[in-house]
């Protein structure tokens, strides 16, 4: 094998399949030997939140967006048929009879294997997510950072 | 053929083949045999394209009774 190659997804949506197909992909890239980094955005890094409720100081408006975001990946709705929560609730069982791995398995799956997962820190100012929120482990960074993973990228999404 | 491994991915789905397959092959000599038994119908194509990738090289496949074997030589 000649160098190793990269692969950088975005991960702009908040929708649990989107989020699934993200994950399947980075989980596949690292399996090809790839050194793989999801750059979590916007709605994205409600995939990155813990699902227990911290503590933390924020703003009216930004507490308002934490209540009504998604906690944590298992908690994200469908892009399509999401039917008021009872899409995702059907779309899990049907995971369960296929032995698909699930969003928040995905995640522990890509952590595993070492692939790096960003937080955009602008858009945590955005929606008022802090730090201690989000999961351990994670990398935070801005566009720079993902540029710099990108144009050395064999294979870069926007999700 | 001389295997070194066998690895029992029947029931997985996709991505884990490939993810188990990486990571056991890892652990295994260049010029080894690793046996994998698959029951995901993409894994066909994809155990083919990953070792390609990967700079192995598949020496036999089959399919049986939804069964597929892939014997993978580590490059």
């Amino acid at each position: 094998m000649s160098e190793t190659k990269k692969t950088t997804i975005v991960l702009f949506s908040g929708d649990y399949d989107k989020a699934m197909a993200a994950y399947i992909i980075a989980n596949g890239a690292a399996a090809y030997d790839h050194e793989v980094t999801i750059f979590h955005t916007f709605w994205g890094l409600n995939a990155l939140r813990k699902e227990e409720p911290i503590a933390v100081k924020k703003g009216f408006l930004e507490n308002m967006f934490s209540k009504m975001m998604p906690r944590g990946a298992d908690k994200m709705g469908l892009s399509k048929m999401n039917f008021a929560g009872m899409g995702p609730q059907m779309i899990k069982q049907v995971m369960k009879k296929h032995n698909a791995m699930t969003l928040p398995q995905l995640i522990e799956l890509a952590q595993e294997q070492d692939i790096k997962l960003v937080a955009c820190t602008m858009t945590m100012d955005l929606l008022g997510l802090k730090q201690e929120e989000l999961l351990d482990g994670i990398e935070y960074a801005g566009v720079a950072a993902y540029l710099a993973d990108a144009q050395e990228g064999n294979v870069n999404l926007f999700i | 053929m001389n295997i070194a491994n066998v690895l029992d991915a029947k029931g997985l789905a996709c991505p884990m083949p490939v993810v188990r397959a990486r990571k056991t092959i890892k652990e295994m000599e260049t010029g080894e045999i690793l046996e994998i038994q698959t029951t995901d119908k993409g894994s066909v194509a994809d155990m083919s394209a990953w070792a390609k990738s990967g700079g192995h090289e598949m020496v036999d496949q089959k399919e049986e009774a939804g069964v597929f074997t892939f014997w993978i030589k580590k490059g």
